[in-house]
């Protein structure tokens, strides 16, 4: 009975319930809407910064994250391998490599990069650079003295595929190696800094130049499918450290191996929780205000009912059922209107090339294609008709409050 | 005759407001609510972009340079300023210039016993150098350097820990001098520099500019001339003047003149894109809040329709009706801005003298020159843009239901319940 009568209450006064309908509809859609926006960026800022040879979980010699040079190499790849392979879940990719800073020059030009030998089949599972391949080709596994360079820095370099650039860096014995190497390719990546970062060569050549015999810098495993929290991860990474001596071996997840990205992701969390709460606040007032008046105009109706012998807790109940019909309408409108918004704008995403140095400088995505997790909305949706229902409670007392005498004498 | 009417209707809309207390108060709330977060948004915003830019231009572009045209994109040894001192005579004479210094840079290799690097070798005159930025002040071990000193070199802390040195300890510099010729030197670690910005710690070297001069074969040569300016605002005034100036002597040909947005454009953008997702924020912000009191317009014209039709039976205009509706709403959202701005800004001066405490994500701001707390900053700008724009959407939402006056019919208004 309360719900029928608080249904057909709201729709008394038609134009007064649209209109608070639409402030909860247009704050509704506006939080599930720029939440899915932030969503999106983050989970493609993650997919790159992983593709950009990251992986969900790294393994290295104890000391090479703080200091990455040769020296700091993993000598006994076997054991590595078994203690991946026999770990290794369904459908996860898992590739070595050398990486060291190195100096690149041609005749006029010179400049620091990141040198990277790689296995070319299984490294193209793990990160990005099987498929960003623009111009010339991948490398191959039996190639000798190729280099892939980024798009930016040949630009930069001013120089052509076929071309040789000279690689300088320490090697094993503590001598600068040099080595000559021929273009065959360049890649493209989502960030000019990442085409003017590395500069790949097959692995064979890399320890070959390094004196490294078979040692390896890093190890990394790749999954689809990364959790924002890590928690895949973290999984994994306990069953590879168990297989691998912790004195020497250090085994690291993404939330790990980029702490920035962390930070950035939990100072997104706590923005969109206060930008829920400032819209909220935003609406509340009119609810507020919306049910007051609704509430006056019918000081004679609460004033009979009362007389009738209906309780105050009664009346209360009445109140708030109309309440929360008329936020849960403009909840599910709103709902409706966000989530067909996310997924149309989904498909084609929303391109940000126009403001690529400002894109680059935020470390964002080029493209940003809004996406929605289950936990927003509902956490949106609760806010929303949880705070929505509390503030009711301040008119639908003071509706309990009439007295049948006070009501019945206001014409 | 015409003011005395415009009395009467302020003052009769005035009355009208407080006939109902509550409904009047929540609206005003809700107008000072929105009001006030733009204010404090905004000043949050405008003074962190002021930190974030004041912290680039300091640590390492200044606000404007000098260069060879194309150096800036190349970076190529042989692009430089000759004769520097000119252009110095003539930055002398511009007003607004806090301070200007010469620098010069080479992609070099830099051995320590142990370790290599490749590293970007500045050369920088100490003394001016510390005018423009803040390098003096971020020596953590040893000491900045002198005008006398020659083969003394300051390194960030990170390049440091990399090539494993201290002060005192001795680097080798290998790298090609202007000519195409080899520069090879020794140099002595003085000092070590941590600035928090790990890009800033992981790539800084730099030695005296003379040192570095007769390395490199430049000569007198140098790359970038940096200048501050005594204020952000008067940049582009500067940078006109000293494009005359270089004009007027007659060395306009080969150099450029680059302010901070061209010599760093992703500060900029950056900046540029954080303000408009701002603004779209704000403006969702505004439309629900216009859409909340909304309801408070409407009725205080739907339950005075009586009222109305008897005005305009004894001869009121509808225009003047209107007149009358729209000023009380206004006079309602004004009191409300007026509210907002005045709490805003005591929330925004607040912080402004004790800072907000950032620290939970420093490691990340440090990245981008953003210091652990940050401090907002009230200007005219960021006081008044929210509230302009909240009061023009609120107009329009007072708009919509004023114009329905128009439709009442003397007679029918007044058998209206």
């Amino acid at each position: 009975m309360y719900s029928q009568l608080a249904w057909r209450n709201i729709w008394r006064n038609p134009r007064r319930t649209i209109v608070i309908m639409t402030a909860v509809i247009i704050g509704v859609f506006s939080m599930i809407f720029l939440c899915g926006l932030m969503r999106g960026m983050e989970v493609e800022m993650i997919r790159n910064n992983l593709a950009t040879l990251t992986g969900n979980i790294q393994i290295h010699q104890k000391g090479y994250r703080a200091d990455p040079v040769v020296e700091n190499s993993m000598t006994d790849p076997v054991l590595l391998e078994n203690a991946i392979k026999t770990n290794l879940p369904e459908g996860a990719a898992w590739a070595m490599r050398v990486r060291v800073n190195a100096i690149v020059s041609n005749a006029r030009h010179s400049t620091g990069v990141t040198f990277v030998g790689i296995d070319p089949a299984k490294e193209a599972r793990v990160s990005f650079i099987g498929k960003a391949v623009t111009d010339g080709r991948y490398l191959n596994s039996d190639d000798t003295n190729k280099i892939l360079i980024g798009r930016a820095l040949l630009d930069k370099f001013k120089t052509k595929i076929g071309h040789k650039l000279i690689v300088m860096s320490q090697d094993a014995d503590d001598e600068i190696a040099s080595t000559a190497f021929r273009i065959v390719g360049t890649f493209r990546a989502e960030m000019e800094s990442t085409e003017k970062a590395y500069v790949f060569v097959t692995l064979s050549d890399a320890q070959k130049m390094l004196k490294l015999k078979n040692g390896i810098s890093e190890a990394a495993i790749a999954f689809k499918g990364q959790s924002i929290d890590g928690q895949k991860e973290k999984a994994l990474a306990q069953k590879l450290k168990s297989r691998l001596p912790d004195s020497i071996y250090k085994v690291e997840t993404w939330p790990e191996l980029l702490p920035m990205m962390r930070e950035y992701l939990s100072l997104f969390d706590n923005f969109i929780y206060i930008w829920y709460f400032v819209v909220f606040i935003a609406m509340g007032f009119g609810i507020v205000n919306t049910t007051l008046m609704a509430i006056f105009e019918r000081m004679r109706e609460f004033g009979l009912l009362k007389a009738l012998g209906m309780k105050p807790v009664s009346i209360i109940r009445g109140v708030i059922t109309e309440s929360f019909f008329l936020l849960v309408s403009g909840i599910i409108i709103g709902n409706i209107a966000g989530i067909i918004t996310v997924f149309l704008i989904n498909r084609t995403g929303i391109d940000l090339s126009a403001l690529a140095a400002g894109v680059e400088m935020w470390g964002m995505p080029r493209v940003i294609h809004p996406e929605l997790w289950i936990i927003d909305v509902i956490t949106a949706n609760l806010v929303v008709l949880v705070l929505g229902l509390v503030v009711s409670i301040y008119p639908a007392a003071k509706a309990a409050r009439f007295t049948p005498i006070e009501a019945l004498e206001k014409t | 005759m015409m003011s005395v009417n415009v009395k009467l209707d302020v003052k009769m809309a005035w009355r009208n407001i407080w006939r109902n207390t509550r409904r009047s108060v929540l609206t005003i709330s809700a107008i000072c609510f929105a009001c006030m977060i733009l204010v404090f948004m905004l000043s949050f915003q405008l003074g962190s972009y002021e930190t974030m830019i004041n912290a680039s231009v300091n640590m390492s572009t200044g606000h404007l340079q000098v260069q060879s045209a194309g150096y800036h994109k190349k970076k190529s040894m042989r692009l430089v300023v000759s004769q520097p001192g000119e252009i110095g005579g003539i930055l002398e004479k511009i007003p607004g210039i806090a301070a200007y210094t010469f620098r010069a840079n080479a992609f070099s290799l830099v051995s320590s016993n142990k370790r290599s690097r490749g590293v970007l070798v500045t050369g920088i005159d100490p003394e001016r150098e510390a005018c423009v930025s803040t390098i003096k002040t971020m020596i953590s071990h040893g000491r900045y350097l002198e005008q006398s000193d020659t083969n003394q070199v300051i390194v960030g802390n990170l390049l440091a820990k990399s090539l494993r040195v201290k002060p005192g300890d001795e680097l080798t510099i290998l790298g090609q001098g202007r000519d195409g010729s080899i520069a090879a030197t020794a140099v002595i670690v003085k000092g070590i520099l941590s600035s928090g910005i790990d890009a800033f710690d992981r790539s800084t070297m730099q030695i005296p500019l003379q040192y570095f001069q007769a390395v490199y074969s430049m000569g007198d040569a140098v790359h970038e001339v940096v200048i501050t300016a005594k204020s952000l605002k008067k940049v582009s005034k500067i940078k006109k003047d000293i494009q005359k100036g270089i004009d007027a002597a007659g060395r306009g040909n080969g150099l450029v003149v680059l302010d901070w947005m061209e010599l760093i454009p992703g500060l900029l953008q950056g900046i540029e894109m954080d303000l408009v997702s701002g603004m779209i924020m704000y403006l969702v912000l505004i439309i629900v809040v216009a859409f909340s009191i909304l309801n408070t317009f409407l009725m205080s014209i739907f339950e005075r329709t009586r009222e109305f039709g008897m005005l305009m039976a004894i001869g009121t205009t509808p225009g003047r009706l209107i007149k009358l509706v729209l000023i009380e709403s206004m006079s309602l959202t004004l009191v409300g801005i007026v509210l907002g701005i005045v709490c805003g800004s005591l929330i925004t001066l607040f912080f402004q003298s004790h800072g907000i405490d950032m620290s939970g994500s420093s490691e990340f701001m440090k990245q981008y020159g953003i210091p652990a707390r940050l401090y907002p900053r009230l200007s005219l700008v960021s006081a008044l843009v929210g509230p302009a724009a909240v009061f023009v959407i609120t107009f329009l939402a007072a708009l919509f239901p004023a114009v329905g006056i128009r439709k009442l019919k003397p007679v029918e208004a007044m058998t209206h319940i």
